[in-house]
């Protein structure tokens, strides 16, 4: 019995879905996130900070109960600190299998939209979920866990290539 | 026929917590892990230095009964900028007896939430969790996160080193 292999052709065009996402703006910059990895936006509370030794995290706010802590992601996607914000954008992010609350500050409005969005490629940075193409500009798809991810983590992304060259190469 | 009575609502256990201060922060530690509070100055004479400590969060012991303390320095610990110490917390089952600046209150806590994940460094080590107290979030710290085992090993090393060079320093005599 043979069995066939399906593979996209090279150079195929990359998967396009119709996504919710929530543009956010930091600094002069926009992003976009997937709406399901947000829970809310909510007005900057006070920021608790402790002594801690996790360069990624400012601090923990106090939401409905819950301690969530404050991540930066500026330094990492603008290469500088912004100590501005608007809004924390609640976003759901998994360790593992156990999803958690983590609050990103963004220094501007927040936008619902529906958007097509390609897929990043195996080359874009490990936080590049996919791209949007939004009033002429295009605009990275963050992805939360790969943008808040811990040392031990493995990027996203690095998990995508690893895939992508554990394939086995296409034969004509 | 009689109605079952309601069924209460459970009431959330709550745990007997010391606020106290280290270098201008404030923290939480269980009652129950304090084994006793004593103040810095009671303690003139008492404490020994460790002349070759690697540890620089450790540079005196205390005696209590048979065993050898080591006063761990809160504020180097938790990277504080340094405040005089003022009182020691003997931390009940541990090695450890804390230098603090001093107790802000005594309260309790209903709650205690685990440390996000997000938080990955020695803090995991140092803190139980987190508890919401009067609208603030306070670290609730762990008895056993101040020294590790191989701390201990090695500051007991420090100790053993230091009591080797006095007895060769004694018997060597006073020269004639």
């Amino acid at each position: 019995m043979t069995t066939l292999a399906v593979t996209a052709p090279a150079g195929a065009l990359p998967e396009i879905a119709l996504q919710s996402v929530v543009l956010l703006r930091l600094g002069e910059r926009r992003f976009a996130i997937a709406a399901t990895q947000i829970s809310e936006l909510v007005a900057p509370s006070r920021l608790f900070k402790f002594p801690h030794q996790s360069p990624r995290v400012e601090g923990v706010i106090l939401r409905r109960g819950r301690i969530v802590p404050v991540c930066e992601v500026a330094e990492r996607l603008l290469g500088k600190k912004l100590s501005a914000r608007r809004f924390y954008l609640i976003a759901i992010r998994n360790y593992g299998t156990h999803p958690e609350w983590v609050a990103i500050p963004v220094t501007g409005e927040c936008e619902l939209i529906n958007s097509e969005v390609t897929e990043a490629s195996p080359t874009d940075a490990p936080h590049i979920a996919g791209w949007i193409s939004h009033d002429g500009n295009v605009i990275e798809v963050l992805d939360v866990s790969a943008l808040t991810n811990r040392p031990e983590e493995v990027p996203f992304n690095a998990r995508r290539l690893a895939n992508v060259t554990a394939q086995p190469e296409v034969t004509l | 026929m009689r109605l079952a009575p309601k069924a209460k609502a459970p009431t959330p256990k709550s745990e007997q917590i010391i606020l106290f201060r280290v270098g201008g922060a404030l923290f939480a530690v269980s009652s129950s892990s304090v084994q006793e509070v004593r103040s810095v100055d009671s303690l003139a004479g008492a404490a020994a230095e460790i002349k070759s400590s690697t540890i620089k969060k450790v540079r005196h012991t205390v005696q209590r009964g048979d065993q050898t303390l080591f006063v761990v320095n809160g504020t180097i610990h938790f990277g504080l900028p340094l405040t005089p110490g003022t009182l020691l917390f003997i931390l009940r089952q541990t090695r450890t007896a804390l230098l603090i600046d001093g107790i802000e209150r005594m309260t309790s806590m209903s709650q205690l939430q685990a440390l996000p994940a997000a938080f990955h460094g020695a803090e995991r080590q140092w803190y139980r969790g987190l508890t919401a107290l009067d609208q603030t979030v306070i670290p609730v710290v762990n008895p056993e996160g101040f020294l590790t085992e191989h701390e201990v090993v090695q500051l007991q090393r420090s100790i053993s080193e230091t009591e080797l060079a006095d007895a060769a320093r004694e018997q060597g005599g006073v020269p004639l």
